[in-house]
């Protein structure tokens, strides 16, 4: 299993817990487990609408690649520690990581 | 005010070709979409992505499939308001809607189609203290007529394709013109930074990295700009405008007011005919929801076909519906 925590608009947290292999982003899990997030572009990387900060964790993920860093540049409210959440593989490298859903929410 | 028989909200592939299978039966359309050009989310966000779902094509680039839908609607003579949002539906005493936009345009119909997809596509906003106080007074989201910046003095914010390609149109046009990026570098179109990096070092314009914009004033009218560097330090320049350029988002909008039963942002309809609640007014692609909807084009052309064959009692009350086959008739033009 993979462990990971994930905080919400209003600042509460609550860890996720993800089979191994799942094969799924993290914005889909995040989806899943009824997260309100739009990801209008169904997971393309085009929208920024899974925007999430890593709080902790940021450096054991994959790097960012210059496409994200581009969406990523589209936002106003984009930090250090952004990361589109479809872009993120759920794998080992997420065990431990808080993340923080730092897109619009959905009106 | 413009008169037809079913104004479409939202001008995405399904919006599109609801006007096909409505031409069929003779029902006029008129469409209304936030965005100025045609085709939604596929023209805003991917154009160049390859769809492989649609019926009859292994593969089609999402631009592709909406010039096609505008060629397959052509001879309905389709009529369009772009870069307008839909406001107010204000229902007749004989049943009609009159559908009024922020504009100001007013759509007599007899059927209301919304085909908005996620919603209208609306800037995003950063947090800048007093920045709504100050829209159309020196604030705006996207730059609609650049000979109104021409000799003011502009400040861009923002570090995408947009912000790049108006901070070097605009080089040219305003005053003086001044780019805020927060971060040091620029992933976007490679040619457009390096064109962005050269004008700051003819000293063209003002490139002020790894800042944001915290506050702005003026007295009526926009007048200075406070910006915030990561070191912590303040720097307050005046100016005449403000084009923030964070790309867009969409917003459900105005349709939450509109006394429709409403599902997480979706629109509840029943799927006899993807009627809403409320009669005359349909819901058809990834705006509604119903048990087992999926968000797919196909999905919302399917919706559309059944959608008109029951609009269809309401444009022509007196007539009864016959079912007919494209190879049969062929297309009928207006």
């Amino acid at each position: 299993m993979i462990n990971f925590i994930v905080e919400d608009r209003n600042g509460e947290q609550r860890p996720v817990e993800v089979p191994e292999g799942i094969g799924l982003n993290l914005m889909e899990v995040l989806k899943a487990s009824d997260y309100d997030i739009m990801a209008t572009c169904g997971g393309m990387g085009l929208c920024a609408t899974c925007h999430v900060q890593v709080l902790e964790g940021h450096d054991n993920l994959p790097p960012v690649s210059d496409v994200e860093l581009d969406i990523l540049d589209t936002l106003p409210s984009a930090h250090d520690d952004s990361r589109l959440a479809c872009q993120l593989r759920v794998d080992e490298s997420m065990e431990g990581a808080l993340f923080r859903i730092a897109s619009e929410e959905p009106s | 005010m413009i008169t037809t028989d079913i104004c479409i909200i939202g001008a995405g592939p399904v919006g599109l070709f609801a006007v096909f299978e409505a031409g069929l039966l003779k029902m006029r359309c008129h469409l209304i979409d936030a965005l100025p050009q045609v085709g939604g989310q596929l023209s805003e966000i991917y154009p160049q992505k390859p769809i492989y779902d649609i019926p009859g094509y292994p593969e089609v680039k999402a631009q592709e499939l909406v010039d096609n839908l505008m060629d397959q609607i052509a001879s309905f003579k389709p009529t369009f308001s772009l870069g307008e949002r839909v406001e107010v539906l204000d229902k007749q005493e004989d049943g009609s809607y009159i559908v009024e936009t922020n504009e100001g345009t007013r759509v007599h119909c007899q059927v209301v189609v919304i085909a908005a997809g996620l919603g209208s596509f609306e800037p995003r906003k950063p947090e800048i203290s007093g920045l709504e106080r100050f829209e159309g007074k020196g604030v705006s989201y996207m730059v609609k007529n650049p000979e109104l910046l021409r000799d003011r003095r502009v400040v861009l914010a923002g570090g995408g394709d947009s912000a790049l390609d108006w901070t070097i149109f605009l080089a040219n046009v305003a005053q003086e013109v001044t780019l805020v990026h927060r971060g040091e570098t620029f992933r976007g179109a490679p040619d457009s930074a390096e064109k962005v990096f050269e004008l700051a070092q003819e000293g063209k314009i003002n490139l002020i990295l790894n800042s944001n914009i915290s506050s702005i004033n003026g007295n009526g009218h926009l007048k200075e700009v406070t910006l915030v560097g990561k070191d912590k330090n303040s720097y307050t320049m005046e100016a005449d405008h403000l084009i923030p350029l964070f790309g867009l988002s969409p917003k459900l909008g105005p349709i939450a007011d509109w006394n429709l039963a409403v599902d997480k942002s979706a629109i509840n309809v029943n799927t006899f005919d993807y009627s809403t609640n409320v009669e005359r007014i349909y819901a058809i692609g990834d705006i509604n929801t119903y048990p087992g909807k999926l968000k797919l084009i196909l999905c919302g052309f399917h919706e559309a076909a059944l959608m008109c064959q029951s609009a269809f009692k309401y444009v022509y009350p007196n007539q009864k519906l016959s079912f007919k086959y494209t190879t049969v008739n062929g297309v009928p033009t207006f």
